[in-house]
């Protein structure tokens, strides 16, 4: 145990930096999930050509249904076969997960637009709002205080999901972990530690989430 | 683009059969372990039981703050090297009901505080005893306002599935991953998968959201 400690305690700055890489891509997907999702989620609720609303559908069904880590496997092997691209696992991981979080976020918005009652929608327009003014004054900043506990918790499973960016090649705390124990021979605390540091990122993101909602309830 | 193999997905497709029932039957074990640990555990903490409810608590943070594929690497990889082995489908079978019971313990949970005290509270002036109570009235509706938490807890099991093929579990991602590395039939090998996917979690979410909608109806009529 003695032992299993001190490799521990030599590799972390090791692991960490794959930590690093992990996270580097969660907060790309983050970002442009929470963009994407914003977008996506407003034109499901304000738009009403039926074809676009199928679209919209269409893609949050197909994320939805089909699991991330085929889709990274769509993406990594077909994609830039068929189009005889070369693309980094990197990037892919980062397109994969921004699709399939924006999908997540779309529902989240949509979730907390229609929960504003059409009075505000009214009022705004009695007082000679245009439509850009309306949202960006009035919806969206109600809005957002309902989709917050959502988005945080999207964030943890973001964070969860990028675990699999291992499998496209991406050095991320996994790989770290692999190389470490090829040479060490300590897998048991190697992953155990991994374990912690997932867990150390996303817990406090889960209370943080869970008492947002609380509040949220209250008021 | 090169033209699609149909004769490479025809030779393939009982692979594909066997793969699909791998899969599913790692899935519908997964969800039955996870409920047979998620009615004690939500149990544990509605009861407030001391101690044990502290150690469901702290399993449900780690259960769900933590990614599948860490945890099956660490019960595959981490724990044979303190002596406990066990092949690759237990491995997730164990994996799937350890993070899947986290999840259905929240859901229970939720569920079991959606019973309002006062039916609580009447059924003990009727002499009900607390087990009947649990039994007979808090438990019966707690199921049904629990079942869309349940439900996309099921779904989400399946599609998890996805990732045990990592730990050599000949499962639908596994045998894509042969495939694609013996032939080089990237293309026909995706089309297989994702399709095998299709089969086999639309139906079940088709029937999920169904089911939803009779408790749903069942509510307010």
């Amino acid at each position: 145990m003695r032992h299993a400690l001190d490799t521990l305690w030599q590799n972390a700055p090791l692991l960490l930096d794959g930590l690093w890489a992990t996270l580097g891509v969660a907060a790309a997907a983050t970002f442009f999930s929470i963009l994407g999702g914003v977008a996506l989620g407003m034109a499901r609720v304000s738009c009403k050509n039926a074809l676009m609303q199928a679209a919209a559908r269409a893609w949050l069904e197909v994320f939805r249904v089909i699991p991330v880590l085929v889709w990274l496997f769509v993406f990594f092997f077909a994609v830039p076969s068929a189009l005889n691209l070369d693309l980094s696992g990197t990037f892919v991981a980062i397109l994969v997960f921004s699709l399939w979080g924006a999908s997540e976020m779309s529902d989240i918005v949509r979730g907390a637009l229609t929960a504003i009652p059409r009075a505000q929608y009214d009022a705004g327009r009695a007082l000679g709002m245009s439509a850009v003014q309306l949202q960006w004054r009035v919806i969206l900043p109600q809005a957002a205080r309902r989709m917050l506990p959502g988005a945080v918790n999207l964030v943890t499973r973001i964070i969860k999901t990028t675990s699999l960016v291992v499998i496209v090649g991406v050095v991320d705390v996994i790989k770290r972990g692999q190389q470490i124990i090829e040479r060490t021979q300590e897998p048991f605390i190697i992953y155990a530690f991994i374990l912690l540091l997932f867990f150390a990122l996303c817990h406090p993101l889960s209370l943080l989430s869970r008492r947002l909602e609380k509040r949220f309830n209250k008021t | 683009m090169t033209g699609i193999d149909f004769e490479f997905i025809a030779n393939h497709l009982p692979h594909y059969g066997k793969a699909l029932l791998l899969t599913l039957a790692l899935g519908i074990g997964g969800i039955a372990g996870s409920m047979i640990v998620g009615l004690p555990g939500a149990l544990l903490l509605h009861f407030r039981v001391p101690v044990l409810r502290n150690a469901v608590a702290a399993y449900v943070g780690f259960s769900r703050n933590t990614p599948l594929l860490a945890q099956l690497f660490f019960l595959y990889f981490g724990l044979p090297a303190i002596g406990i082995r066990w092949s690759g489908f237990t491995c997730a079978l164990v994996g799937l009901t350890f993070l899947g019971g986290g999840y259905m313990i929240e859901a229970l949970r939720s569920g079991i505080e959606s019973v309002g005290r006062p039916q609580i509270e009447s059924a003990l002036s009727l002499g009900f005893s607390r087990a009947q109570i649990t039994r007979r009235i808090v438990l019966p509706q707690a199921l049904a306002s629990a079942t869309p938490a349940l439900a996309a807890n099921c779904i989400f099991l399946l599609k998890e599935t996805s990732v045990v093929g990592i730990i050599a579990v000949a499962d639908l991602m596994h045998l894509t991953q042969d495939l694609i590395g013996l032939y080089y039939k990237t293309t026909e090998s995706l089309i297989l998968l994702v399709t095998a996917y299709v089969i086999v979690i639309v139906p079940v979410s088709w029937l999920f959201s169904r089911l939803e909608k009779v408790i749903r109806h069942a509510e307010f009529g």
